[in-house]
């Protein structure tokens, strides 16, 4: 077990961080399969960790009521700006949504006393266990799972495929957006409010433009057909830069051409079974 | 002194709508949000650094420099990446997350090269006396950026207008199936389009480069995202829009820094911007779209 004493030593953080990220990829997952292009999870995550943060650290509460507020914080403000936001779509809603987080990210900035500004907050307690990252992922995932066959997942399907049709039918489809887009903002807070126990730093520039860019990436790589798409898009890119360490200058560099090439080569994604299947049959009739 | 910020918004402005110009003339004819376009936006600064730097160029060179250079650039990532996506008929997000993938190459890369620190243009490049007109105190700099994004700006807006090519553009911009059938070269108008939006990209670059005098392998991310807003602002792919909205960014930056705060100057561009959005979602100046079923 000595090399995995060190293995974990070493890397303990990366895993931890696989999961969380895992989590983001999910939560953003949530509002693509419902049709909405919203790109506020950066700022919810923020918001979540910033919340937990502050509750451990100025009131002293334990940990798991920390990580319920993170939850509770993002879940409030996503069901404040829904109302109005979720009317726009496409294009505009993703705006909107990116627009929001960076006013977020600023009020944070700001907020100096609260949340120590542009320095962020240092020493949150490390209370992040590696079951904890583990068991908010399988939580998720059982939920998630759950939910794409109920009838709520069957309603956030057809409001994907045409919103009106769906809107005729006699599916309510604000009030189904909006469950998305809470239910997303909690995923995506509790992962931040996970995040921000095991780094114990935060600072507000890891929830900006760039993180939310990330997110959506991560989901949109790895497929949004199904829930393994977006699990595999967050390992596959959380370990990419690792990976290309070789590289040392210019591995996020390489970590770019991958990633276009990912992109030109398989548009729907990493996890695309049928195109899986189509090529592994292609070199067995071949053989 | 409250003239004297408008200069400083005016010229500001100039350079925000002339970055947010290529920016929606990609959006308007290919239907891509080019998250690439900031990392242009810097590589012009630095092409025309190393014009002027290696070549001793004189700063009209520089400038010419860094168009074409940039312009070739964003010819090479339509031709390598957009163009296949298109043929393939991609999904709407699928273009934008490949340009994320080309802009990690070129900020990375260029910091690869460059080094993370910042750069500088030679002292001299541009004349640094300052004038006066009418009590108000000018830099010949903030008056050339002035002219020149006009000049810039009148002159695309002429060609777009006034001939057959811009004609041609308009229509792709509407349906580029209609103008395929129609007789219009549809490729050619893309190839053209990434070509010229890229070169004003870079020249917004040296101008941002040579205003604020340091040269740096992420400026353009900021920038990114004021375009962003910019084009919002003026209704995404419209070519006036997006000059009124970079104006407004100025005067708004401007001039919340004098009367608010310099900590909240993107605070109300942004929240400016998500008010907008909320109101009049298609833009101050965009039409309001069909719902298609």
């Amino acid at each position: 077990m000595e090399w995995f004493d060190n293995f974990w030593a070493v890397y303990s953080n990366l895993v931890l961080t696989l999961g969380t990220n895992s989590l983001l990829a999910l939560s953003i997952y949530l509002t693509l399969s419902c049709g909405m292009l919203a790109i506020a999870n950066a700022a919810f995550m923020g918001i979540g960790a910033y919340t937990s943060a502050i509750l451990t650290m100025n009131y002293g509460l334990p940990f798991p009521v920390a990580l319920l507020g993170g939850m509770v914080a993002p879940c409030v403000t996503a069901f404040v700006i829904g109302k109005p936001t979720l009317r726009l779509s496409g294009v505009y809603l993703a705006m909107a949504t990116l627009a929001f987080g960076e006013v977020v990210r600023i009020a944070v900035l700001n907020a100096e006393s609260l949340t120590g500004g542009a320095l962020g907050l240092n020493g949150i307690p490390q209370s992040t266990q590696w079951w904890h990252v583990a068991l908010a992922l399988v939580l998720t995932l059982v939920v998630l799972w759950r939910l794409r066959r109920s009838k709520v997942g069957r309603a956030f399907e057809s409001i994907k495929e045409d919103e009106t049709a769906a809107g005729l039918m006699g599916i309510d489809v604000s009030a189904y957006k909006m469950l998305a887009f809470v239910l997303g903002a909690a995923i995506a807070g509790l992962a931040g409010a996970l995040n921000a126990h095991l780094t114990f730093f935060i600072s507000p520039g890891e929830y900006g433009f760039d993180r939310a860019v990330e997110i959506l990436t991560m989901t949109i790589l790895g497929g949004i057909n199904g829930l393994t798409g977006p699990v595999a898009g967050a390992v596959i890119l959380t370990l990419l830069p690792e990976a290309l360490r070789t590289f040392q200058d210019f591995r996020l560099v390489v970590n770019g051409f991958i990633l276009v090439l990912i992109v030109l080569f398989l548009p729907k994604g990493i996890w695309d079974p049928a195109r899986l299947r189509q090529w592994f049959s292609r070199k067995g009739s071949r053989a | 002194m409250l003239e004297q910020q408008l200069v400083n918004a005016l010229s500001l402005g100039c350079v925000y709508a002339l970055f947010a110009l290529g920016f929606t003339l990609i959006f308007g004819v290919l239907g891509v949000i080019n998250l690439s376009h900031g990392a242009i936006f810097m590589v012009g600064a630095y092409a025309a650094e190393q014009a002027v730097a290696r070549f001793a160029l004189p700063l009209w060179g520089a400038l010419l420099f860094a168009f074409v250079f940039c312009g070739l650039l964003g010819l090479a990532v339509d031709v390598l990446v957009l163009r296949p996506l298109r043929v393939r008929n991609a999904p709407h997000l699928i273009p934008m997350i490949a340009t994320i993938g080309v802009a990690i190459i070129l900020n990375n890369g260029i910091q690869g090269i460059f080094g993370a620190q910042s750069l500088r243009f030679p002292p001299g490049l541009v004349p640094e006396e300052v004038l006066t007109l009418g009590g108000l105190q000018v830099t010949a700099l903030e008056l050339g950026i002035i002219f020149f994004s006009f000049a810039l700006m009148a002159a695309l807006l002429m060609v777009l207008k006034k001939t057959q090519f811009g004609r041609a553009l308009r229509a792709i911009a509407e349906s580029p199936k209609a103008a395929y059938l129609v007789g219009i070269n549809v490729e050619g108008l893309f190839f053209l389009t990434s070509f010229v939006a890229a070169g004003l990209g870079g020249v917004a670059g040296v101008l941002i480069g040579l205003y604020s005098n340091a040269l740096f392998p992420l400026m353009g991310q900021p920038m990114l995202h004021k375009g962003i807003a910019v084009i919002i602002l003026g209704g995404m792919g419209d070519i006036r829009g997006a000059l009124i909205g970079g104006l407004f960014l100025g005067f708004a930056e401007v001039l919340s820094v004098a009367y608010i705060g310099s900590s909240m100057r993107d605070a109300v561009a942004f929240g400016l911007l998500f008010l907008i959005l909320l109101v009049r979602p298609t833009g101050l100046f965009g039409r309001l779209q069909e719902r298609k079923v």
